[in-house]
């Protein structure tokens, strides 16, 4: 069920630069548990979309099927969104993408949905770096189906039932690396303060755009002996950097932090600047992502922040050569050869 | 070398014989084989060519059969075949079998044959023409390739085809690679000159110019159906390679490349992915369709089975979709280069729940094309899913074909949309709201207003407002529009074609897609017996009130087509409540298109069977 929220709005509220507030990025009311951490991941989007001053209609929301795709219902009211089915939501993106390549494209999927049914579409759009942000809502469990083990969940760890996930398990991000993601990330749906900057950079980014966001499930996957509950992720989370996204229009007025930083410049002009906590942290190096994410995760921990990002990358529609214009907007007269030229088609049959 | 021992029960027979060429699979024959039913046609005779290949890329044999007949009598013939040229000693004992008694055996003698394989009751037109080649050509694959050129200058001498048009056919064949001319000339050359000084030439069975072949045009239906897709608008393709499909997005590929780029920028006004399987690939056209833009996806049997759940999503969430279907013999992998029209119930109620679907029935390369076109227009139109229902035979084979017709005037119907205008001056907008009683509902598109028109599209139950709701009046209502918008569909698909009332007969004909071929000759053997028909093809699905009434005014119908469970006749029955034991089904499923001599057998007999019991009451 969803419900309309009341259009009343407080006049303290702050704009952005399209004269718009943050209420004017919301969506219906939340219908997840409370406590939802992907009521957590529709907030942090819709801080991101309102402060970088997104114009509401020309974002598309696209999911599949579970809780996690069901919260693009709950923020931005003002986008056209297609909650298509289960697994099956990067082929519905990329047939949009290919359709107007000019929107943008916010993704939300289910550890269950693209791990497992979806995995094939998800290492499909992956490699055709179609230009989207793809967010998992990674709970370690199907919520929608009530708590089964999914292909995420860390081996010998038991879901609420008891039942214990005897293989190993697919890190997306990994997957994402390997397979050509131009921008790769985790992060944990409680770190509002890293999540929204994250967004907030894969929306800017000109690519694919992966981010793993660590949900828990309360009402399924947050007991003791969870690597995916709440408390257990607090404990070992641990991150590379603190990223910060400043938009193109901003100057970089920020102190100058101590310590090492780095900034990197995104194809609209805004720049990521990262905060090295880990001396060893380099964003460029793919293969060293991959390295770091599996030796965290040897040790116990859970490596957030942003794992990888090409900033030139090229996308599906720079390798397919599409014309500038929108393939839903050329015109009949470009589209249809006409009466003469098929004249000579039907000759070349004869 | 003429058989003595034949004794010759063939009269001469002009322009009304099958030639049937064996060969090896991926041996370069069927450029050869074309060209010799091109000449045919442009000797102004009516023909048609059927490719019966194996599922194999080298090796395997194939055939090629070329009916020649004046009389319009183009489906497949069956029977045995008056000359057959044996170029594949795998398939020789098969062949010699084939060919009808008196008839004709073309083979390469460079190689003595056992004797024990020949018959004595056809004729033997042996030709070395391996060793000629051997002896002609220096390059391996030149050696290979005119062995196929010889036999068709051969049968030129034999057949009395006019050399000049195979020579003009040479000459467009390879227009740009002008070095390849001379060699295939003389390699014509050389068959042509055995055969006028080993035979006597022509034979009894042979060619004469006609002037039958008008406007006509000889081709393929894939390629039809490809090009009536860049005619009608198609930008976005999702496809997962299937035969026999494929050529149908190569066709529509190869034309965008040419008639599709921007000459300023060299971009392209065209986006086709190849997808990993046939879920992403419907997933894509789903997707651009959602978006506005035109797509379409091409595919066949196990391509259809797993689209399932997405054409329920399509026909819930109200998609235009066009998805071109090219049957062949299933269940499961089947007979995957074999024709069938196999999948008329599995396209009609795709997926689970309450599902139908659109679906139009070509009979030609020509409405191929047009179909092609319209889906789109329908498609959009009724914001649902359309599924092209071709098939092997009418899409891989070359047919004799009216032209392909499109009318610059024409523009392309996108159905309800609201403008940003429209928007504007909309009071409220509701996504499933019947405004104008049609059960078609007013979409809008992402990126059109910046407040007005967002909405969420969903395969999930929902309220006018396309509200997630689970309350039973508002999924009554809403399968109730849907049923309503089915119905205003049968008013916009094609209607049946009928031809009747000229003989006062109570007897109807009722048969759809390929099979149209066989159905000229079908009423002329019958009418021969006795028995005037009426004919009735259907063109679409849901069906129109036209086809009620064709049955309800004929005593006795015949549905006939190409699988085994009568799938065309349980639809009919079940969509217009007709009892079932007013259909009488002809079926033929066994992977080669239906001959006339069968539904005739068939429809003869049931007849036959009928007269003693009316006795008998
Ligand atoms: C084809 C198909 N099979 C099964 C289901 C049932 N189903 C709905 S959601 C879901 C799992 C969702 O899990 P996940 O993607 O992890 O999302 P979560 O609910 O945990 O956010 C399943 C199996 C379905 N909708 N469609
Ligand atoms: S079941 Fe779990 S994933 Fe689903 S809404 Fe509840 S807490 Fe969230």
């Amino acid at each position: 069920m969803s419900f309309a929220k009341s259009k009343f709005r407080h006049k303290s509220l702050p704009v952005n630069d399209l004269g718009l507030t943050y209420r004017d990025y919301e969506g219906a009311i939340s219908t997840l548990c409370a406590g939802c951490g992907h009521d957590s991941i529709s907030s942090a989007i819709i801080h991101a979309c309102a402060e970088l001053s997104i114009e509401p209609h020309k974002i598309a929301k696209m999911s599949g099927i579970g809780c996690s795709s069901k919260a693009p219902n709950y923020f931005l009211n003002n986008s056209h969104g297609f909650n298509t089915v289960h697994g099956r939501m990067p082929s519905v993106t990329t047939g949009a993408n290919l359709a107007n390549k000019d929107l943008t494209y916010l993704a939300m999927s289910g550890d269950g949905d693209s791990a497992s049914i979806g995995l094939g579409q998800f290492a499909h759009v992956v490699r055709r770096q179609l230009n989207m942000v793809y967010m998992v809502a990674n709970n370690g469990v199907y919520g929608l189906t009530k708590g089964q083990l999914a292909a995420t969940s860390d081996r010998g760890v038991k879901n609420k039932t008891g039942d214990t996930s005897l293989f190993n398990d697919i890190d997306l991000c990994t997957m994402a690396l390997q397979l050509g993601a131009s921008f790769v990330a985790r992060c944990f749906s409680g770190d509002k303060a890293q999540l929204v900057p994250i967004i907030k950079a894969a929306i800017a980014h000109q690519g694919f755009a992966f981010i793993d966001i660590i949900s828990p499930c309360v009402t399924f996957n947050n007991h003791p002996g969870s690597t995916r509950s709440y408390d257990y992720v607090q404990e070992h989370v641990t991150t590379g950097a603190v990223t910060d996204f400043v938009p193109i229009k901003e100057e970089i007025t920020a102190q100058i932090p101590e310590g090492e930083f780095e900034d990197i410049c995104l194809h609209d002009g805004s720049v990521i600047r990262i905060h090295k906590l880990d001396k060893g942290y380099d964003t460029s190096n793919r293969l060293k992502a991959m390295t770091d994410v599996e030796e965290h995760k040897q040790r116990g921990e859970i490596l957030t922040g942003l794992l990888y990002l090409n900033p030139t990358a090229s996308t599906f529609h720079e390798l397919n050569n599409t014309a500038d214009t929108p393939m839903n907007q050329v015109k009949q007269d470009l589209l249809c050869p006409g009466e003469r030229v098929l004249g000579s088609i039907n000759d070349s049959f004869r | 070398m003429i058989n003595e021992n034949v004794e010759d029960n063939t009269s001469t027979k002009i322009n009304d014989f099958v030639v049937k060429f064996a060969n090896t699979n991926g041996t370069g024959s069927a450029s050869a084989n074309n060209m010799f039913a091109k000449a045919i046609m442009r000797m102004g005779i009516p023909v048609s060519a059927k490719n019966i290949f194996p599922s194999n890329i080298q090796g395997a044999p194939t055939w090629y059969e070329v009916r020649i007949n004046e009389n319009e009598f183009l489906g497949r013939r069956g029977g045995k075949t008056e000359i057959i040229v044996a170029m594949n000693a795998q398939s020789f004992i098969e062949d010699i079998e084939d060919v009808v008694s008196g008839g004709y055996l073309l083979f390469d003698s460079s190689k003595q044959i056992p004797a024990d394989l020949l018959r004595d009751d056809i004729n033997y037109l042996g030709i070395p023409i391996s060793s000629m080649c051997l002896k002609e050509f220096q390059n391996p694959r030149q050696r290979q390739l005119f062995k196929n050129v010889i036999y068709v200058g051969a049968l030129a001498a034999l057949l009395d085809i006019e050399f000049g048009v195979l020579k003009t056919l040479v000459g467009d064949q390879f227009k740009g690679k002008e070095k390849l001319i001379t060699p295939n000339v003389y390699a014509l050359e050389l068959g042509f000159q055995y055969a006028s000084n080993h035979f006597s030439c022509p034979l009894n069975f042979k060619v004469q110019r006609r002037d039958l072949i008008g406007n006509r045009i000889m081709v393929d239906g894939n390629t039809g159906s490809g090009l009536g897709a860049v005619y009608g608008g198609a930008t976005v393709v999702g496809w997962y390679p299937i035969t026999p499909s494929t050529s149908v997005v190569e066709k529509f590929a190869s034309y965008c490349q040419r008639l599709r780029i921007d000459p300023a920028t060299g971009k392209k006004n065209f986006a086709i992915v190849q997808a990993e399987d046939e879920l992403a690939a419907i997933g894509m056209a789903i997707g651009a369709g959602w978006n506005g833009a035109r797509s379409f996806t091409a595919t066949s049997g196990p391509g259809i089975s797993l689209m399932a759940e997405f054409l329920g999503l399509a026909y819930f969430a109200e998609i235009p979709v066009v998805l071109i279907n090219i049957q062949r013999a299933g269940p499961s992998t089947g007979m995957p280069t074999r024709t069938q029209q196999s999948d008329v119930l599995a396209c009609a109620y795709a997926s689970h729940g309450d599902t139908k679907h659109v679906l139009l029935f070509p009979e030609s390369p020509a409405e191929c094309f047009e179909h092609s076109a319209l889906a789109f227009d329908l498609s959009d139109r009724l914001q649902t899913p359309v599924i092209i229902m071709s098939d092997l035979d009418l899409g891989m084979n070359d047919h004799l074909s009216a032209p392909f017709i499109w009318n610059d005037k024409q523009k392309y119907d996108l159905g309800k949309v609201l403008s940003i205008r429209e928007l504007d001056n909309t009071e409220s907008f509701g996504r499933y709201r019947d405004v104008d009683g049609d059960g078609i509902c007013y979409r809008t598109f992402a990126g059109t207003h910046p407040n007005k028109g967002a909405f969420f599209t969903r395969g999930t139950s929902r309220n006018e407002d396309a509200i997630y709701s689970e309350k039973s009046a508002d999924y009554v209502d809403n399968m109730r529009r849907l049923e309503r918008k089915f119905a205003t569909a049968a008013t916009l698909i094609p209607k049946a074609e009928i031809s009747s009332g000229l003989q006062n007969t109570q007897i109807g004909l009722i048969y759809y897609g390929s099979t149209a071929q066989a159905i000229g000759e079908t009423k002329h053997i019958l009418h021969k017996q006795g028995i005037p028909v009426d004919l009735m093809r259907i063109k679409g699905f849901p069906f129109g009130s036209e086809i009620k009434k064709f049955i309800e005014q004929h005593e006795q119908i015949f549905v006939i087509e190409q699988n085994r469970d009568a799938q065309m006749r349980t639809l009919l029955s079940t969509e217009l409540n007709i009892d079932p034991n007013c259909l009488t089904s002809v079926v033929c499923f066994d992977g080669l298109s239906i001959t006339a001599k069968q539904i005739s057998n068939d429809i003869i007999q049931v007849i036959e069977q009928q007269i003693p019991n009316q006795e008998v009451v």
